[in-house]
């Protein structure tokens, strides 16, 4: 059973329907050229200032328009529907609290550079700055956690915008633009000429091809180095470079540990994957990384959460920058071998003149022993439910096919350990803002991105509560994503910090007061299913994925489990707390 | 260790459209680069203005605030004007308590900064001076004792020498 998109219409006949120059409203402009721009679905809740623009929508079936419950709904599906597509995710609310609403999105978005056009309603033009009912400076607001944004103030502008806004979003290093369209602007007539020639514009000119001369430089220093390591990241699934990655590895035979965004961008159980670095990464990663003396880094971005103490982290290693964002060179990490350019055309011109890195051999058997020596593990229970097995067991069933969404916390990092990624765009994630909320959500937007994928959305019992309203969306719309709420009845993240780092001082942790999960699905018409130990968990699972549509499966996990290892803040990457098992 | 904190100047190149010295200032706000002027006005192109911002740091900091900036899809240019021979201005204007018994006085300090008397009141005078940063600072120490009852300064505005 799949999601009910609508078949886009984009045949010719329409597009030159769409296209003829005709007198209509700013609404019907906005709509015409996302239509151009090849827009499937958007999300969105309407309000007073975007009532013009919902008025042209009504009985408009070119795209799909999906009603969320919250603003947040709305913006995180469009986030999840552009991670799993590599589309850009479109959402629109109303002006004031409706944009307002937004900004939670718009900077999980903008941290993790995913590619959104963020259509939000203002007040009319002559009432902006009067403090006028519903409004709110949002491109003010907005402004750091944008690309960029436009406050439309004449209708003749709009199509030009709106096909800029989608070359800014989705070229160059990704991310949200916002379109503030005021309610006069929306109501205007004009001609409507539509905007499909290339974007020019003086300011914006991302780098695509790198300099060769760097690239010689790296082919140097990997011909040398002796125990060279690749860092790879969210880039190398933006750009589209997974092939390229996977053949540099092959060729040059170097090590690769990839970051929670990188998940996906190489495949999990290749033999040169060494796991994920970082707070709550691998051994052998974090040990390589710490030993390397080339780490190579593909659109990655040095985040303190991979880096953990930045004065000692990879002390031995000359550093090779590869992003296609200037900026992010030397950022954080000073760099030797600078690299501007898009990850998937680096990698084709690298591949070129890749030789095998022959000095690495003893280094690549080390890193071998460190990941044989310790891999994850945890102590498995018949009695109690551990949230581990409940992921392997998800891994097992699907064998790395799902599209996996996750929320943020424990079961986020158990998730990105335990699941093995085969292929890109199949790991939905808030890394860079760490958004709880964010999981149910987008993985409605990836599901409706891939209406025959299974889709798993894995989430805490905190999570779960901050966007539980759009169940709602997946009843009434047949949604099938499969919802996992691993429920330890604690802000188990959180707790664990307060158990090693703040002392056992539990405070404020306590879900207590949680609904019925199962009854909370079954209250929006969705299927709800419970599991207290590996039996029902098995047997739950199992009638999840028979059952057409979405499913709500709560899995009540032990409440004490950690997530090892683990990374003092503070601590370089390899002084790691191993758990109980050191 | 004392930081080697360097004052730079840097000319950037915009669209002259609303909301871009919001952004141009807000990028330095929230990233903690200091701003310590900031001038924006026409530049020679119509439709582009130019500001141009004196901030501190060393040259880690001047590099991110370059390629910070250079993110901002209606900055067309940047340029680190004090890597470069250049000329800094900017302009003082300065009321000062000047009773009639004084104006002489008064006269020969601004003479002799080649400042000019813009505005005479009954017993005030307002000086203008234009200069460097150095030397708006000495007019203003020398027309202190006299009483500086109001005091207007623009930030630096500022250009490369010869023809680049």
């Amino acid at each position: 059973m799949s999601a009910q998109i609508p078949n886009v219409q984009s045949t010719d006949e329409l597009r030159e329907k769409w296209m003829k120059p005709e007198v209509i409203t700013g609404s019907e402009m906005l709509l015409r050229s996302l239509l151009l721009e090849g827009v499937e679905c958007v999300f969105g809740y309407p309000g007073g200032a975007v009532l013009y623009i919902y008025d042209a929508m009504h009985g408009f079936d070119d795209f799909k328009h999906l009603l969320t419950r919250h603003e947040q709904g709305a913006i995180h599906a469009a986030d999840g529907y552009a991670r799993a597509s590599g589309k850009v995710g479109v959402c629109i609310a109303t002006s004031g609290p409706g944009a307002t609403n937004l900004v939670t999105g718009i900077a999980t978005a903008y941290m993790d550079s995913v590619p959104l056009v963020v259509i939000t309603g203002n007040v009319a033009t002559t009432l902006i700055g009067t403090d006028a009912f519903q409004e709110a400076d949002i491109t003010g607001i907005t402004m750091p956690i944008t690309k960029h944004s436009y406050l439309v103030r004449d209708v003749e502008d709009l199509p030009r915008i709106i096909h800029e806004a989608f070359h800014i979003a989705n070229t160059g290093r990704k991310g949200p633009v916002l379109i503030d369209i005021p309610k006069d602007v929306s109501a205007a007539k004009s001609l409507f000429k539509p905007h499909t020639e290339p974007v020019m514009m003086r300011g914006y000119n991302p780098r695509v091809l790198p300099n060769k001369l760097q690239l010689d430089k790296l082919h140097q220093a990997i011909a040398e180095a002796k125990r060279p390591l690749i860092l790879a990241g969210g880039g190398v699934v933006y750009s589209g470079g997974h092939e390229e990655l996977l053949k540099f590895v092959e060729t040059t035979g170097i090590p690769i540990t990839t970051t929670l965004l990188g998940l996906g961008g190489f495949p999990s159980g290749h033999d040169l994957w060494i796991g994920m670095p970082g707070m709550h990464g691998t051994y052998a990663a974090n040990n390589a990384i710490q030993q390397s003396d080339l780490l190579i880094s593909i659109g990655a971005r040095f985040d303190d959460r991979v880096t953990g103490k930045l004065d000692g982290f990879a002390p031995h290693a000359r550093i090779a920058h590869i992003d296609i964002d200037p900026a992010e060179i030397g950022k954080n990490v000073k760099t030797d071998i600078p690299i501007v350019g898009d990850v998937k055309t680096v990698l084709e011109m690298l591949n070129i003149e890749a030789g095998h890195s022959s000095y690495a051999d003893e280094w690549r058997t080390t890193i071998a022993g460190w990941k044989k020596e310790k891999p994850f593990r945890y102590d498995d229970s018949e009695e109690v439910l551990k949230p581990q097995w409940v992921v392997e067991m998800l891994n097992d069933t699907t064998r790395g096919e799902a599209i996996v969404t996750t929320d943020v916390g424990q079961h986020q990092m158990w998730a990105a350990q335990y699941y093995r990624f085969n292929k890109p765009r199949s790991w939905v994630t808030s890394g860079g803002l760490g958004t709880m909320g964010f999981g149910f959500p987008s993985a409605i937007g990836a599901q409706m991105a891939n209406p025959e994928r299974l889709v798993i959305s894995i989430n805490g019992d905190g999570g779960m509560q901050m966007c539980a309203q759009e169940l709602a969306i997946c009843a009434i719309n047949n949604i099938p994503v499969k919802v996992v709420v691993m429920n330890n009845q604690v802000l188990g993240m959180v707790r664990q910090w307060q158990e090693l780092i703040y002392d056992n001082r539990y405070s404020h942790i306590d879900l207590s007061g949680s609904p019925d999960f199962v009854k909370l699905a079954e209250a929006y018409g969705v299927k709800g299913l419970r599991a207290t130990n590996k039996q029902e968990a098995a047997a739950a699972w199992q009638e999840a994925m028979d059952t057409p549509g979405p499913v709500l499966v709560e899995f009540v996990v032990n409440k004490h489990e950690n997530v090892y290892p683990m990374v003092p803040q503070g601590a370089t990457i390899d002084q790691m707390l191993m758990g109980d098992k050191e | 260790m004392i930081p080697t904190t360097l004052k730079h100047t840097i000319a950037v190149l915009v669209n002259d459209q609303p909301g871009v010295l919001q952004r141009v200032s807000g990028l330095f706000g929230r990233r903690g680069f200091n701003i310590e002027s900031i001038t924006v006005g026409q530049s020679e192109e119509a439709g582009l203005s130019r500001m141009v911002i004196v901030t501190t740091g060393d040259e880690n900091t001047l590099e991110q605030v370059e390629k910070q900036l250079y993110k901002i899809i209606d900055v067309i240019k940047v340029i680190d004007l004090s890597s470069r021979p250049m000329v800094a201005r900017e302009l003082a204007l300065i009321k000062v308590k000047a009773e009639p018994a004084e104006r002489p006085e008064i006269m020969g300090v601004i003479e002799t900064f080649r400042a000019a008397v813009v505005d005479i009141g009954p017993s005030s005078l307002m000086v203008q001076v234009v200069g460097d940063t150095e030397k708006i600072d000495a007019m203003i120490e020398l027309l202190k004792p006299y009483g500086i009852r109001e005091l207007s300064r623009t930030g630096a505005t500022a250009m490369i020498r010869g023809n680049v």
